[in-house]
């Protein structure tokens, strides 16, 4: 598969229904799962694929991004041949630095698209997660001789406050898109686009220039809907568990749903491990009054309260009386002696000083911007 | 070849015998500690930290488990152009090729590893020690007494002295007696198996006991004291601060324990003196609905449905519904059934105890009898072990795949 594709990920999605979650950061950034950043999930899923030349198409706050990148090295993608680009805005004659849309980013780097040596391009965007390989979906999309083969699986649950770049698909028997809807207010089809996106990298190219040409700018609305008829493109089926952050509440709901092990096991896949950058952070510590249960905890914590229901990224630390349910604490929250919190998402390094109370509810997690002292 | 200003050799040779079934198939320095960490981190990191970046590994027990961990290095970033971290195994020279046959031969024997980065100073490490260490502390020290050999020493207790290596000191530091495990020790002053050198007296003392032939080519039994009879400049450098050598069944024991307490001596979470290591690729741990862990450490991998007390466990460790872990330590990938009782235990990388066994029981009359010299009252059950469901492993017994598991368990 090496020789065959090579994977371009789109991260200039931007999301206002994430709200401090990318304040200063870009989707593709966003911790999740204790330990991991949506990015590593969709570079493993590669890498996992024997793909080893991968593009990264960057548009605004994407220091956090490749701070956590660095060489590509944690995902092997450190390589003399192909290896990991990562792709910024830049300033030329005929291009601003700000993309107007998805085309305009897939046209800036059209460069690297025609120097990559494969002959398949696996596009996919940032804030879609899943554990998978590429290996059938490619095979699929030779056998079936698609023009475009698009990763869905099946939604049953609609909710319009949870609603982003949702694409969805109405096909026939032969798994051939006959319809694609994009934000429907009621949607025809439970089958929903993973933005995941396999086709040969010419058509690629050439569906680029015609729609930059017509100066159209979204590649869902211009390329996609409007090539439902003069292009052969097919669904891929996918029954794994799907992670889609497209709000707050969805960050919150999928973060919790890594505490069921069906889940855990379905995106924690041994076979398909998930690489990220390894931070060496001791092993986490239990105090002699710890309590914790139905909880994930990353290494570097330093528990002494009682937690429930929560997640903890690296090096989050709770005092002796206190107590966290419900929670998202992002790496080196510090939850100072006697402080309760319920239904709270802390963004990265925020303190609670001792005996501060903060509660949300299920549908309306409360969460605290970065490096905030509360 | 770059010229460095001191060059790090680790011996990692050591059989680890004292270490019972835990070296059956690995070298001592590769035997997992601490959670997430193999012993070799501690000096490995040590040496990065300290600004060596460039370590040679002495080895000749079993390497594959030891080269396989280390690596290209990369885990401690000691991937280099120049330096780096290289396995030294012994090899064939001309006609002539032997095993490293003690401490100074399998120095002696790897001179042109070292002469190619034309060092100042050499510094021996070995690879069963827990610290946290300043070796460029160390060098400076060297430097400003104009010494030909450092040594690093720790206080011990007087009553203790009779088990180390003492330094007999001057008022000035300066080493006039070394002593291997003296009847009636005279100060307190043990040497932890560190030892800087200036290169040049180095070389000229190992090609001296190299002509030898009634020397065991040690560097406490016949170079330290060749150098002390030639008179040249000896100092004890003194070293504050956690140190274990982990060389026995107990002394690995204690030391795991010892990064329980609520600020333990030796501090892992220094942001300023990682310790590095080649990490499991594994999500975070959970602890289950019906799980709980008091003063313990767990890391990466677990899933923790039982209930743990006062232990250790390593990465991927999986313990049943049920399950009661007291004062262990369970290696990575190990697997504890549920209504397991483990005490006082080690149990092996991917070992798996069975449903309602019980490890580490209360010795009865009617036990067979079985050797506990190595173990004292700690239970060992050995790597890819399987005990069965229901089994019963008294305290302080050794079980082993080949003898005990395979028929009893």
């Amino acid at each position: 598969m090496t020789d065959k594709a090579f994977g371009l990920i789109y991260t200039g999605e931007s999301n206002m229904q994430l709200r401090d979650l990318t304040y200063s950061r870009s989707i593709a950034a966003v911790p999740f799962a204790g330990r991991y950043r949506c990015i590593d999930f969709i570079l493993s899923n590669l890498v996992n694929t024997g793909i080893t030349n991968v593009g990264i198409i960057t548009q605004k706050n994407y220091h956090s991004l490749m701070d956590h990148l660095e060489s590509g090295k944690e995902w092997d993608l450190h390589r003399k041949r192909d290896g990991l680009f990562i792709l910024p805005p830049f300033v030329t004659r005929d291009n601003t630095g700000i993309y107007r849309g998805t085309i305009d980013a897939l046209r800036s780097v059209l460069g690297y698209i025609r120097r990559s040596a494969q002959r398949y391009v696996i596009l996919t965007g940032s804030h879609t997660i899943y554990n998978t390989t590429f290996t059938e979906m490619i095979a699929q999309h030779i056998k079936t001789g698609a023009d475009i083969t698009i990763m869905y699986n099946e939604e049953r649950a609609f909710d319009p406050e949870d609603q982003f770049d949702d694409l969805r698909l109405t096909l026939n028997e032969d798994g051939r898109v006959t319809d694609l809807q994009y934000n429907p207010y009621r949607p025809a089809s439970n089958l929903q686009s993973c933005n995941t996106y396999v086709m040969e990298k010419t058509l690629l190219e050439y569906l680029i220039e015609e729609a930059a040409a017509h100066d159209q700018m979204d590649f869902t609305r211009d390329v996609l809907l409007k090539h439902v008829d003069s292009l052969k493109m097919y669904g891929w089926r996918y029954d794994g568990y799907v992670a889609r952050f497209n709000s707050l509440p969805g960050f919150f709901r999928h973060n919790m749903a890594v505490l069921d092990r069906g889940v855990r096991e379905d995106l924690f896949n041994r076979a398909h491990p998930v690489y990220t950058k390894v931070k060496d952070e001791a092993p986490a510590r239990y105090g002699a009054n710890a309590s914790v249960r139905n909880s994930l905890v990353a290494d570097g914590c330093v528990v002494a309260g009682t937690v429930e229901n929560s997640v903890l990224f690296r090096g989050v630390h709770v005092g002796e009386g206190s107590v966290v349910r419900n929670c998202i604490l992002m790496q080196a929250s510090d939850i100072q002696p006697g402080s309760e919190l319920n239904y709270v998402i802390l963004d990265k390094g925020v303190t609670v000083k001792n005996g501060r109370r903060l509660a949300g509810y299920e549908g309306f997690p409360i969460i605290v911007r970065k490096g905030s002292v509360i | 070849m770059i010229k460095k200003r001191m060059v790090a050799m680790l011996l990692a040779g050591g059989q680890g015998t004292r270490l019972g079934v835990l070296t059956n198939r690995t070298a001592k320095p590769a035997v997992p500690f601490g959670g997430k960490y193999r012993i070799i981190d501690f000096p490995l990191s040590n040496c990065v930290n300290s600004g060596v970046d460039t370590v040679g590994v002495l080895t000749q027990y079993e390497p594959l488990e030891l080269n396989g961990y280390l690596g290209n290095g990369s885990a401690w970033d000691l991937d280099r152009n120049s330096g780096g971290v290289y396995v030294l195994p012994p090899y064939v020279k001309g006609s002539r090729g032997e095993w490293y046959s003690g401490t100074a031969n399998a120095i002696c024997q790897n001179i042109g590893f070292i002469e190619r980065y034309d060092p100042d100073y050499v510094l021996i490490l070995s690879g069963d020690h827990i610290y946290k260490m300043d070796y460029s502390a160390m060098l400076r020290h060297h430097e400003e007494k104009q010494a030909d050999a450092t040594i690093a020493v720790l206080q011990v207790p007087m009553e203790e002295a009779h088990r180390f290596g003492i330094m007999n000191t001057d008022a000035d530091d300066r080493i006039v007696e070394f002593e291997e495990k003296p009847r009636q020790p005279r100060s307190d002053k043990a040497s932890m198996g560190i030892y800087i050198f200036t290169w040049p007296v180095l070389r000229e003392f190992l090609m001296r006991d190299d002509r030898e032939e009634s020397s065991e080519h040690d560097f406490g039994k016949n170079i330290i004291p060749a150098m002390l009879r030639d008179g040249r400049r000896m100092f004890a450098y003194r070293f504050e601060g956690y140190w274990k050598d982990v060389g026995t069944v107990q002394s690995l024991w204690e030391a795991n324990m010892d990064l329980i307490q609520d600020e333990p001596e030796l501090n892992l979470d220094d942001k300023d003196w990682r310790i590095y290591s080649r990490s499991a690729i594994m999500p975070a741990h959970y602890m289950g609905r019906s799980g709980s862990a008091i003063r313990s450490i767990v890391t990466e991998g677990c899933n923790v449905e039982g209930s743990i007390r006062h232990s250790v466990l390593f990465a991927g460790v999986t313990i049943g519904e049920g399950a009661e872990i007291s004062d262990s330590v369970v290696l990575p990938g190990a697997c504890i059934g549920a209504n397991a009782v483990v005490k006082k235990a080690i149990i092996g990388e991917n070992a798996s105890v069975g449903e309602d066994a019980c490890i580490g029981a209360a010795p009865e009359e009617d036990d067979p009898p079985y050797d506990t010299s190595l173990t004292g009252d700690i239970t060992l059950v050995a790597s890819n072990t399987a005990i069965r469901a229901g089994a019963r492993v008294p305290a302080g017994m050794i079980v082993n795949a080949d003898a005990f598991g395979a028929k009893e368990g």
